[in-house]
């Protein structure tokens, strides 16, 4: 294994080795490993890149890591991996993409992921982002991810990306039937001239469904972030969006929430909160021996530990 | 030891403090006491190197401090418990207290300072410090994490501010432990009488002056005699029981 590809597989998917269990690993454009488990199947498309991963009913405590890589530059990737998680499953798929371009060229993913969970299926999606390479040429990754979440099913993402990505438009789509819950939990530091957009747009179509949107980011010199949530009740459901900012230097930052009740049971909720770090936060620091740039790292480690 | 020298501070023309001459010795146990708004909190604020003095000096063992900054004065062994404590979305209550001993500690040692603030350690440990506390465990671990960083001088601004009376009487325990245990000077500004009692010293700073110093027995009496004799003073001391 070469060692960009070793480290971009560490930062993206934490792994330090071949993962025991199912996987599939994408590098430039192809496939570069694949295992299946005895409860995974990983099927190729045939009629466009991409992979079906089919979760047999009644799997737990398995999981499967999906990471791509990037690593030529002006690279356009387009892939599509649809997951069909089976009834009661209970797993972890780890994702992520991580591009390094040592050139001039732009180099670019888009993964469009599909989710259709069955009754009562239990998911933690964990994906990160990274970009690196010395290249003047761009590291784009703009995932789609789309959920049908069936009755009473549970789906979980956390998705990171904390440095190197020139711009990201990240769009995620969730349709929740009865009793199901879709949680969000986003982090991402942006910096230099780097652009980042999230879209979510969440119909909780069923009784007693829930969504929980919470975002937290930093930006940083000129870059800009835009937050935009849209939430549908359309039954009796709950849901909540929450974007906090901390905005530093010449940053721009939008939180766009947009929550629609079509049904007088539907309970939902959004809280924005942009701010600069407050000077106190940095006051008490120093009290403590930290100096200020010592003590603005360390604020912004936290809010995005 | 802390020295004061002739040290004033005014905002926008309007004097706050007026030439202070103080003089604080090592392990002591100081009270500063006096009506609000009398320029208590700005003094241990400019102690701490969060306001800087219009005019005058502060040295410390000796060595005029005046230009340090706050993160100097930290290094060399001032530390500052604020009045209101600061909240961190995502820095936890260990990670707070590892920044005050300017040391990676062990969680025993992190659990340590809690317990000596009264908190039970596993409950709070790996918790944020963020809205989801209250005044009294904010303050708590305020006064946890200048206990950790052990150093020359401890400044307590007004730890009674803020919490309810059943935690308060908590931290008059802490701080009597502190007065039993003290390695290097305390100072606390404070308008209860518990913490007033068991004062080295007391300070009485009003309108922006030293008005008084001199023991608890000396002080005290006086204090709470003006404060049962008159109602308009704006100076009140909360007695226990009341």
């Amino acid at each position: 294994m070469d060692s960009i590809k070793k480290m971009l597989l560490e930062e993206v998917a934490d792994l330090h080795s071949i993962p025991t269990g199912a996987f599939n690993i994408r590098l430039n454009g192809q496939a570069d490993g694949r295992q299946n488990s005895e409860h995974i199947e990983i099927v190729p498309k045939t009629d466009k890149p991409g992979i079906d991963i089919y979760i047999k009913p009644n799997t737990v405590n398995e999981s499967v890591h999906i990471p791509a890589l990037v690593t030529q530059t002006g690279i356009i990737d387009l892939v599509y991996n649809d997951f069909y998680v089976g009834d009661n499953c209970d797993i972890l798929i780890v994702a992520g993409c991580g591009i390094h371009n040592d050139g001039h060229d732009k180099s670019e993913h888009n993964g469009i992921h599909r989710f259709v969970l069955g009754k009562n299926a239990r998911v933690r999606y964990v994906e990160k982002h990274v970009g690196s390479g010395e290249g003047t040429g761009e590291r784009i990754i703009n995932p789609q991810t789309v959920i049908e979440a069936g009755e009473n099913s549970y789906i979980e993402l956390e998705t990171t990306q904390l440095k190197g990505v020139d711009s990201t438009i990240r769009t995620t789509k969730a349709v929740a039937e009865a009793g199901a819950t879709v949680i969000v939990k986003e982090k991402i530091l942006t910096h230099g001239r780097q652009y980042a957009e999230t879209k979510f747009e969440i119909d909780l179509n069923g009784e007693d469904s829930s969504v929980s949107l919470v975002s937290r980011s930093v930006a940083k010199d000129k870059s800009t972030q835009r937050f935009v949530s849209v939430i549908n009740g359309n039954a009796k459901c709950a849901g909540h969006s929450e974007c906090d900012a901390i905005i530093m230097d010449d940053a721009t930052v939008a939180a766009v929430p947009e929550i629609t009740a079509n049904n007088v049971e539907a309970s939902l909720i959004h809280e924005a909160a942009i701010g600069k770090i407050a000077g106190e936060q940095i006051i008490k620091l120093m009290t403590l021996g930290l100096t200020e740039e010592e003590a603005e790292a360390q604020i912004v480690n936290g809010f995005l530990k | 030891m802390l020295e004061l020298r002739n040290l004033s501070y005014s905002v926008e023309g309007k004097d706050i403090l007026k030439n202070i001459n103080l003089t604080i010795d090592d392990d002591k146990f100081i009270v500063i006491t006096g009506p609000n708004g009398g320029g208590k909190s700005t003094l241990a604020k400019i102690i701490a190197g969060i306001f800087k003095p219009t005019s005058g000096q502060i040295l410390f063992d000796g060595e005029d401090i005046t230009e340090k900054s706050i993160t100097e004065r930290a290094k060399m062994g001032i530390s500052f418990a604020f009045q209101q404590p600061v909240r961190f979305k995502g820095v936890t209550v260990k990670d707070l207290i590892t920044l005050a001993s300017g040391q990676q500690i062990s969680t025993a040692d992190a659990c340590m300072y809690l317990s000596e603030v009264g908190l039970c350690a596993r409950d709070y440990i790996d918790r944020e410090v963020d809205a989801s506390l209250s005044g009294g465990e904010l303050k708590r671990i305020e006064i946890a994490t200048v206990l950790a960083r052990k150093t020359k001088v401890s400044l307590f601004d007004e730890p009674e501010a803020g919490i309810d009376l059943w935690s308060f009487k908590n931290l008059i325990e802490v701080f009597e432990a502190m007065r039993d245990t003290i390695k290097g000077s305390i100072i606390i500004i404070s308008h209860q009488e518990r913490i007033l009692n068991i004062a080295d010293e007391i300070i009485v700073i009003a309108g922006g002056e030293l008005s008084a110093r001199g023991t608890s027995a000396e002080i005290l009496p006086k204090l709470l005699e003006e404060a049962d004799g008159s109602a308009t003073t704006g100076c009140r001391y909360y007695r226990e029981g009341e």
